[in-house]
This record gives structure tokens, sequence and C-alpha cells, in this order.
């Protein structure tokens, strides 16, 4: 089933996912980032899909972020879903979703710096200390 | 002088030593407090909005607070991220008051091992082996939906012996993945023989699977273009077998536990979800059907040919523990008969495209066939390239809806590759059916979820 795409801006990207929500998706299903560092202007891309149950729908939110801004209001208020993926792509990417309650890293450590799923994020191997642990050797 | 400062170094090594073994000791204190540092201290500075979602109270408020409890016996716990009962790695922070739970907030990333960004250094034939260790209890699912979306980006449709091997392994792992889930669920009730007969049941499918793809878990079977092997010879033996085992198995536990009134008491009005807070929470698969609302990928969005299959979804309007563990039961029977309708009508011919840009060639061809050398080389070195687009596609895993997004740039490596998994999404229903109940009810709600956290930390 191809879901129905949408492109938005951030101005406009709220209000969007609240008409969405008011014309039966009942879920957001998932939302994610892509990096389209020096391939694309503006460079992050944040891609959300719904789904109606009630209508056998599907529909995908695209907007694009700013580098120098990085915000984008968040949709926790509509979807309470959203919290886990927000803090996700926050953790991963650097997106910081305003008005979000729990803003924090949810799978690297709270002390981790970078984010992982830039593309200018090398991926070697980092030695990993538990949070001040004294070293035993 | 020189000497000496060695000498200090050492001593202060090694009273970094003691220190550390040594916790329990006066001067070793600080050391507690540094390492699990924050641990009490996250529930506490918060605002309105968290801790209406901590309470579970965001979506419909049932919390009820007893007044007589005192101050005394509100206490912050943490459960895990080493506890038999979270499934793994869950680490879950609980407000309690005296033995009930007021307040929950899971913390997760323990197992996370940067698998998003791995796929994007592994190309597309090697993608699923990197895919089938996100959910290791469904693993052919996991690879079925990456496998899907590539060829979708391709374009290609996989020959009907494909898609039928599909569904059949699918629907086998589904059994399997159910069995783990109702043998676990009933260990951390306390029915211990619900676990061994659980794991008994389950050694029969993978011992299928072992045969068909050469690996009990992580099997790397179903792949862009088809499946890696066709199966075995005498494989609908094995098959029968399963099919005239596991319903009579099913029905033993139906005799041990259906009416089992200690059964029954500690699950039933346990851990209630509502549909509506199923929606809100994006809660899908076997707990959605379990809160009244029928709703299975495989029949209002069917992948694979499996529309052509004659089964029923089980929907149960309890919502609690006790009907998403019937749910799964139900569950088991509906693809036991899917997995006879594929074993009746097994199509023949190639288990693959035939397209030698996706798909290998058969190792018997490489010694008569240069360009089939050629083919087999450019595979394995720098695999195929996939056409520039995006694409999303979900299929119902044994956890609910089990997406994949991938982002091409026109190269043989994805550009970007996420999988929505169930099991995080799931996840953040915790404070809802844990709430308002005892802890040892919190146990029972946290398997009737059956998160694996593999899928949510990936």
């Amino acid at each position: 089933m191809n879901p129905e795409i949408i492109s938005t801006t951030t101005e406009e990207y709220k209000e969007l996912i609240e008409s969405l929500k008011k014309d039966g998706f009942e879920m957001m299903v998932d939302l994610t980032v892509v990096d389209w560092f020096r391939k694309k202007e503006p460079r992050f891309e944040i891609v959300v899909q719904f789904l109606s149950t009630s209508k056998n729908s599907r529909r995908t939110v695209k907007v694009f972020v700013n580098d120098e801004d990085l915000t984008i209001p968040s949709i926790t208020d509509i979807y309470p879903s959203a919290n886990f993926y927000e803090r996700e792509a926050y953790d991963m990417f650097g997106i910081v979703f305003e008005d979000h309650p729990d803003l924090t890293r949810i799978l690297m450590p709270d002390d981790w710096e970078g984010h992982p799923l830039r593309k200018n994020y090398g991926s070697g191997r980092i030695p990993v200390q538990f949070k001040n642990a004294p070293k035993v050797d | 002088m020189k000497n000496n400062r060695i000498k200090k170094s050492k001593l202060s090594n090694f009273k970094n030593k003691l220190d550390f073994w040594a916790t329990n000791s006066e001067e070793g204190g600080w050391n507690i407090s540094s390492t699990d540092e924050g641990s009490q201290k996250m529930l506490e500075n918060e605002n309105e909005k968290q801790i209406k979602i901590q309470t579970g109270t965001e979506v419909v408020d049932d919390f009820v607070i007893d007044e007589d409890t005192s101050d005394d016996e509100r206490m912050i716990v943490n459960m895990g991220p080493q506890h038999p009962s979270t499934h793994g790695v869950l680490r879950l922070q609980l407000e309690l008051e005296g033995e009930v739970v007021r307040r929950v907030k899971p913390i997760i990333g323990y197992l996370h091992t940067g698998m998003e960004k791995t796929g994007e250094e592994l190309n597309y034939f090697q993608g699923p082996t990197n895919t089938t260790r996100m959910d290791y209890l469904s693993p052919l699912f996991n690879e079925l939906v990456f496998s899907l979306t590539t060829e979708k980006l391709i374009g290609i449709e996989v020959p009907k012996r494909a898609e039928t091997i599909r569904i059949l392994m699918t629907e086998l792992n589904r059994v399997s993945s159910h069995l783990v889930a109702l043998a676990t669920g009933g260990m951390d009730i306390g029915a211990l023989s619900m676990m061994i007969f659980g794991f008994r049941e389950r050694e029969l499918i993978l011992n299928f699977f072992e045969k068909t793809t050469g690996l009990r878990m992580n099997h790397n079977y179903i792949r862009p273009g088809g499946v890696a092997a066709d199966l075995p010879d005498g494989w609908q033996k094995d098959v029968e077998e399963i099919l005239k085992i596991i319903p009579e198995k099913l029905q033993d536990y139906d005799d041990m536990l259906l009416d089992n009134p200690i059964w029954k008491g500690r699950l039933q009005n346990v851990g209630i979800l509502t549909t509506e807070e199923c929606f809100a929470y994006g809660v899908t698969g076997p707990s959605l059907r379990a809160s009244g609302y029928s709703w299975d990928l495989r029949k209002s969005q069917p992948y694979s040919g499996i529309e052509n299959y004659e089964f029923d979804v089980p929907t149960l309007t309890e919502g609690d523990v006790f009907a998403r563990w019937r749910v799964k039961v139900l569950e088991i029977f509906e693809s036991l008969k899917i997995i006879e309708q594929a074993m009746n009508n097994m199509p023949k011919g190639p288990y693959k495209v035939q397209d030698k840009k996706i798909t290998p060639p058969p190792r018997k061809r490489l010694d008569e066939s240069m360009e089939a050398l050629i083919h087999h080389f450019k595979i394995y070195t720098e695999g195929f390239k996939v056409p520039e687009g995006d694409a999303y596609v979900a299929v119902e895993s044994p956890r609910g809806e089990l997406g994949c997004y991938i982002v091409s740039d026109g190269s043989a490596k994805p550009y970007r590759m996420h999988v929505r998994g169930p099991s995080f999404c799931n996840l953040q229903a915790l404070p809802v059916i844990m709430t308002d109940s005892p802890i040892a009810d919190a146990v029972a709600a946290i398997a009737s979820l059956d998160p694996v956290l593999g899928d949510v930390d990936r």
C-alpha cells in the first residue's frame, strides 16, 4: 500500500498534523529523520507516518528542518505516541522538538556527545566506559 | 623521589580497586553515589505533563489515590535493567506507595548497538543479516520487511513459490514467537510448567528452521529477490508433525490454564488497555486486538500474497492481561491454518527471481558459465544498485506493525534504513497498564505486552 506523501513547512507542520487527526488518522506510526548532509539544503528531513484504521489508508508527512535552526514543534500533545520517537530523533540527529515534555536522550547514555546517525558522525569504535566508574585494570 | 611517586600512584590505584569492590565500606561510599547517579532523582524534578504520562493518565484519567497512604510509604525503586521479568534489559523507575505502583518511567537503551547506522554500511544483499538480529524472537519478519521494502524500491515481484515459502516460514515464526510469549508470561506469574511447555513446543519449530535455514535464530533466509534456499527434502513431514503436535499441546495449556481459578484471578482485570489508549500510544498487534479492535495488516493491507489464505482475526474485548494471553493462543490456531494451506498449495517453480543482477546464481552454474561467475562476484563484492527513492512497508509481526523505511540514493547501500519496531512503540503504554496495581501484577502486565528489547533498542 503506497502512502500518500504530503510535504509541508515547519510553520504549517502542526496545523497539518491537527487536521490529519481530525480527518481520522488515529495513529502516528513512525517518526524518523533523514540527514541529507551536503546533498540537500535544508539538511534534515523529518518523515512521519500516519495510519488510519477506519479508512485503511496511510499518509506520510515530510518536513525539512534547517541545520542552523534545528527546531520543530512537538506533536506529543496531539499524538502521545510521538514521545519516544521524538526523543529518538533528538538523540540520534539533534533535532529539538519544542514543548516536548521530556526531551532527553533515549538510547544513548545521558552524557554522550554528538548525534550518532548524522552522516558526518563516523562509525568507528569508541571505548565505552560506564558513567563515572573507576577504572579497574 | 621518583620512586616514591611511583609508589604513591600504585597505592592510589590499589585504593581505587578497593573502593570499587568494597562499596559497602564507609570510605568507598562515594562510589555508590557516583555509579547510580541521579537514579533516585529522575522521577522527582518533573513537570505536570510528565507526571501525567508516568501515571498513565494522559489519555484516560483513571488514576485513583488512596488517601490513607503517608509519605513514608512512598518509595522510588529501580526495577531492572537486570531483572528476569523485564524480558531483557528494560529498566523501570517505579514510584511505589506501599505495594501499589503509582508512577512508571521506562528507561531503555541498554541494548542499543546502532543497527540503523550499521544498516547504512551494509549493502542490500547483506541487509537481512543485520535486520534479523533486531527482534530476535521473530527474525524472519524482520528479514521479510527489509526484503519487501527493497523489492518495492527496485520494483520486482518474487515468484509464487518464494511468496508461499515466505508465508509458511513467517507464520511458523509467529507460532514460535507466541509460544515464547506464553511461556515467559507464565513464568513471570509463577506458572513454571507453562514456561517449560512453551519452550518445549517451540523447539519443534526451531528444529525445522535449523533444517531449512541452517540456524535456529538469525536466519538470513528471506532475502531481497526471494529466499536463500529451497525447502529441504521431506519438509512436508516435519510441517505435518508440527501441525499435529501443537494443537494437542495447546489443548493441554487450555486444560491447565483456561478454567484455572488461580490463573484467572491473577490475570483478569489487570493491566487494562482501552482501544482509545491503544490508538494514542500506537499500540498494534495482539494487544490492540485484545482491546476490542479488529485490526490486522494481513487482512487490511496484505503482503506477500497472504490475501489468498483463509483465516480469522481473533478479537477480544476485555483488554486485560488475560485477553492478551488468550488472543495469542487463538492466533496460533489461525497461523496453523495458514501454514496448512501454504503447505498444501505450495507451487512449483523457482524460489528466487531469475534476475542474475539481484540474486546470485546457483553454485553449480559457476563451474560452467563465465557470466554466472561474473554475476556471482559482482553480487558478493558490490551488491546490486537500487533506484533512487524512498519506501515504507509494514507487515504484521507477532508484536504489531513492523515497518521498514529505506531511503535509496541510487547506490548499492541504503542511504538511510529505519525500522519501526513494534516493541518500541508498545512500550510507551507501560505506565498505563502498570499504574494503580500491585507490583506483582505489574510483572504480569509487562509480560503481556511481550516486548523484545532487541527490537526496542536496535
